[in-house]
């Protein structure tokens, strides 16, 4: 018996496991979390996993949360550990009166172990090996062994686990029945040999409701479908490829014409990311939507096109799943890192639109709406997803389209205006937002054709080397991205329950860790105002709430604080009254972090909590 | 440098083509090139050969990267849109154009620093994609907008107008291309529009990745001491108001010679390139011939010129990815996007 108390918890609980990646340990992993969510019990999974295809060791976490909170919550209450590399590490992050669990097919010393936590062994191997020959299916169905052994132990409907093999495997009878059979030599065992249920349980439940559970990256890419991308330019980088990978999945599913079978969409695999922002460009500049996704490198590689799209004005859609940086920087781990780079990507003056999705649903409707955004303002239109984001499953509302919705072209001048005598200057502000009507080449046979450059022109697109030419056109771009703070989507904020002098500034994957502090923080007495930002340049209620509040917290995913450092610049307020509230060890933000360090700030601040004030 | 008009009256009794275009129709604005330029000739040769085959001057888009080469879409069809878009990405911008309206010509001008140094990777995948475009390259050698530093294209050995012999190895783009299994190979020269228009002509009317590369002598960089017309005689006889560099322009170089011979052409420096024609019995449907034919030629110091390689029967990049007929760019939501009740069943099927 452990010396301390077994931990006890139902629908509350985080498990992990640790794998080798490589070992097919993915599709098992994610099938237990799948599987509790047939219970109507939310999880948030997560992976952890190195830049490798095999080898080196990986991890997925699962938390299971029935109260909702799909942030990282940090800790571990039960580990599968499968892989003898990181055992020492794994075994020493289980929570006090936690569990173990292993494959005790070979005898462990007892050094290996802890005396707090509760050691489970199943013998994986030896059943395994005794059931199978071929060392491939030995590896494959280790894993659904370990599955059917957890059903047993948490207390898992064996049958929920069932149809979910069934529909993995649908028409595929040999690989379906073989699955069930491993999953009930592990479920069997276990309960011959094991106390079943162990202190953590699932437990059927009604939480989840019509939630989807679905990764942001795949998301992102229906957005673009929706939004009517026509022209995808990318090249491999992770953690983006899997954008690209389902826009092409996508797009062979929706967007093939029924009689012809040709292609309504046009996808290529640039030899760098210069090329796929380039074809981006040059797509954008003949009128179709075009996007490509990448991550911080990627970034660092299109800036000059990027330059180009805000001085020429040519639409562009980038979707960024940043990832740590900076150079190579941990490419498989998750950061909100590129804020300031993205802002003002490129030589010379410049300021971008940015878009910061809280979840798929997020992603797919500001993907979406990226695309009427770019052809609107006529410039690059950033979507900043992350890897934790991007490439986790997560349970998120139902995706939603309102069919009546047309795409938002943009000011283009037609061959009947030009007719018509319309006034046709490429960079001339008739309406008076900064936004200037283009032509699509080959409109018209006499008019409306100019030349696009990067070089400075007059209205009229006329080269012009002219200080007050240039300056006018400069004036004129920054009206331009005024104009956009109205278009672009607007914060939310959350009051708290009394007015408070302190406020919080959040934004993307922060999001669900930023919710569930919030009540930690409550319960401290700590009252705080929310607003979550979810585009730059940021709408005129961003310095009222900074105007509202003695203190922000701006928390945010990356060492310097560059959300904070963007607020500062374009709002030219006082530094001091910004508290950067910064994790960047390339973990997503968990909610017990984000607590602990406005809590101690407010400590700090010898501020007395409200419950004891009023006590 | 400002902008300059070009006046639009012309004689009403000027020729006419099959469109009742005039050869004014398919001019741009006046060229800031210097005078004597051999871009300037490639220009006069593009606008030539877009009359003679009777193209809506508004269907054709021009689009270029960096350098003096890529100033000049601003030259001709003044009536067509043109993209000076970012040094060496000529090629990634018109493959993206390209995609989005498979119904325009393309026109990509690049210069030999565009497409042989900085961009020599996008000038390779383009070309691998097979995208259908006429990828004219101005090649002379030399950097002209900075003022005189080689290029990848500069032969080992000759000598900057500095007089810093060049060490590195050239990089033929005709070799290359055929390589990398351009549909439409052929190299010319500025000054030989005979041989260039036809060129030009045929390459916009081939369907698929054709590459035209087109030796033009740079007139400011390219001129050595002791002509009379060099850089330090201009100066010594300049009357000096400000510190300029002045350059005194010339007729363009004229060539033409008949087909099967070698002619040596000097050029302004008074270098001589060595000029073959290919010969009347040549095959230009064999690539692994005319890969031969070049090495060997090269070998001897000699430009093979003329159309080198086609394949008539080329693919291009669209009909590798199955697109649509309709150009990318006229589709709007009713055909692209799939609707409400597609998203229900992709939510039911993400539970």
């Amino acid at each position: 018996m452990p010396d301390k108390k077994p931990i006890s918890s139902v629908n509350d609980f985080v498990v992990r496991f640790a794998n080798v990646n490589g070992s097919g340990s993915a599709s098992a992993n994610e099938m237990f979390a799948r599987a509790i969510l047939r219970h109507g019990v939310p999880v948030s999974p997560r992976n952890i996993f190195p830049s490798n295809i095999q080898g080196l060791p990986t991890w997925y976490e699962v938390r299971v949360t029935e109260d909702g909170h799909l942030g990282a919550r940090g800790g571990v209450d039960m580990m599968v550990a499968m892989n003898p590399q990181t055992w020492d590490k794994d075994v020493a992050g289980i929570e006090p009166g936690g569990y173990l669990f292993y494959d005790s097919t070979k005898p462990m010393p007892s050094t290996k172990f802890r005396d707090d936590i509760t050691v489970i062994g199943v013998p994986l191997t030896a059943i395994t090996n005794s059931t199978y020959t071929d060392p491939r299916q030995r590896q494959l169905f280790k894993n659904i062994i370990y599955l059917g052994a957890l059903s047993a132990l948490l207390d898992m409907d064996p049958k929920l686990i069932e149809q979910l093999i069934g529909e993995q495997y649908k028409g595929k009878e040999k690989l379906l029945s073989s699955n069930v059979h491993a999953l009930h030599l592990g479920r069997d065992w276990a309960l011959q040999n094991l106390k079943c249920p162990i202190g953590l349980r699932v437990k059927k439940s009604d939480k989840v409701g019509d939630r989807i559970f679905i990764e942001g990256n795949s998301a992102a890419a229906l957005g673009a479908v929706y939004g009517g991308a026509t022209v995808c330019a990318w090249y491999p980088i992770t953690p983006s490829s899997s954008v690209a990978e389902a826009f092409t999945a996508h797009c062979k599913k929706y967007r093939h014409d029924p009689e012809t079978g040709k292609a309504k969409y046009a996808i290529v695999q640039g030899e760098d990311e210069l090329a796929s922002i380039g074809i981006v460009i040059g797509a954008s500049w003949n009128g179709a939507r075009a996007f490509t996704a990448t991550s911080g490198p990627g970034i660092s590689l299109m800036t000059e096109f990027i330059g180009l799209s805000y001085f020429a004005e040519i639409p562009a859609v980038i979707m960024n799943i940043q990832r740590a940086g900076p150079s190579t920087g941990m490419p498989t781990r998750t950061q909100q890192c590129d804020i300031i780079a993205c802002a003002y990507a490129s030589h010379g003056d410049t300021k971008h639109v940015l878009l910061f999705p809280e979840d798929p649903a997020e992603a797919f409707e500001f993907a979406a709406a990226a695309f009427d955004l770019a052809e609107r303002i006529q410039t690059t239109i950033f979507l900043m997803l992350d890897l934790d984001i991007g490439m986790n499953h997560r349970l998120c509302r139902p995706l939603k389209w309102d069919d009546a919705k047309q795409y938002d072209r943009g000011k283009v001048m037609t061959s009947e205006m030009l007719d018509e005598g319309r006034d046709f200057g490429r960079y001339l502000d008739v309406d008076g937002d900064g936004i200037p009507y283009r032509t699509y080449p080959g409109t018209h046979p006499t008019k409306g054709s100019y030349f696009t450059r990067g070089t400075s022109r007059d209205r009229y697109a006329r080269y012009s080397e002219e200080g007050s030419v240039y300056a006018d056109n400069m004036q004129r771009l920054m009206r331009k991205f005024e104009t956009a703070q109205d278009l672009v989507p607007r914060p939310l904020q959350a009051n708290a329950e009394r007015p408070t002098k302190y406020g919080v500034i959040y934004f993307g994957s922060t999001s669900p860790a930023m919710d569930e502090a919030i009540g930690l923080l409550e319960a401290r007495g700590h009252q705080l105002d929310r607003l979550r930002i979810r585009a730059f340049p940021f709408h005129s209620s961003v310095a009222s709430f900074l105007a509202e509040h003695d203190f922000v917290y701006v928390v945010e995913q990356n060492r310097d604080g560059q959300l904070r450092q963007l607020i500062v610049n374009e709002n030219g307020i006082d530094p001091v009254r910004l508290v950067p509230i910064v994790h960047y060890d390339g973990s997503p933000i968990t909610a017990r972090f984000i607590a602990k360090a406005i809590g101690d700030h407010q400590d700090h601040l010898k501020v007395t909590p409200l419950r004891k004030a009023v006590s | 440098m400002t902008y300059i008009a070009k006046p639009k009256f012309h004689h009403p009794g000027l020729k006419k083509n099959d469109l009742g275009y005039t050869h004014r129709d398919y001019e741009g604005k006046i060229s800031t090139l210097c005078a004597g330029c051999g871009h300037d000739s490639i220009t006069a040769s593009i606008i030539e050969a877009c009359y003679e085959l009777s193209i809506e001057p508004h269907r054709v888009a021009k689009i270029s990267g960096i350098g003096c080469s890529s100033k000049t879409p601003d030259y001709f069809l003044g009536n067509s849109h043109g993209f000076n878009s970012v040094h060496g990405r000529m090629p990634s911008v018109l493959t993206g154009a390209n995609l989005a309206n498979r119904d325009l010509i393309y026109l990509g001008v690049s210069g030999d620093g565009d497409s042989a140094s900085i961009g020599f990777g996008q000038f390779a995948h383009s070309i691998r994609r097979g995208v259908n475009m006429t990828y004219i390259v101005e090649n002379n050698g030399v950097y002209g907008l900075t003022k005189g530093q080689f290029s990848a294209t500069a032969d080992r050995g000759s000598k900057s107008k500095k007089g810093v012999t060049n060490t590195d190895n050239a990089i033929d783009l005709v070799a290359i291309a055929l390589q990398l299994g351009a549909t439409f190979v052929a190299r010319s020269f500025s000054g030989d529009k005979t041989q260039l228009v036809p060129l030009i002509a045929a390459a916009i009317r081939h369907k698929g990745a054709s590459f035209i590369d087109v030796i033009s002598p740079c007139i400011a960089f390219n001129n050595h001491a002791g002509s009379t017309k060099s850089f330090d005689y201009v100066r010594e006889h300049n009357d000096a108001v400000n510190r300029l560099d002045v350059l005194v322009g010339r007729d363009p170089i004229a060539v033409d010679y008949a087909p099967g011979t070698v002619q040596m052409v000097e050029q302004h420096d008074g270098s001589k390139i060595a000029l073959r024609k290919i010969d009347a019995d040549y095959d230009p449907h064999d690539r692994l011939g005319a890969q031969t034919f070049l090495a060997r030629h090269a070998a001897k110091g000699q430009i093979v010129t003329g159309l080198l390689y086609v394949d008539p029967d080329a693919e291009d990049l669209h009909e590798h990815l199955n697109t649509v007929e309709t150009p990318l760019n006229t589709l709007e939501a009713d055909t692209l996007c799939p609707g409400s009740a597609v998203l229900d069943k992709i939510n039911a099927s993400l539970r």
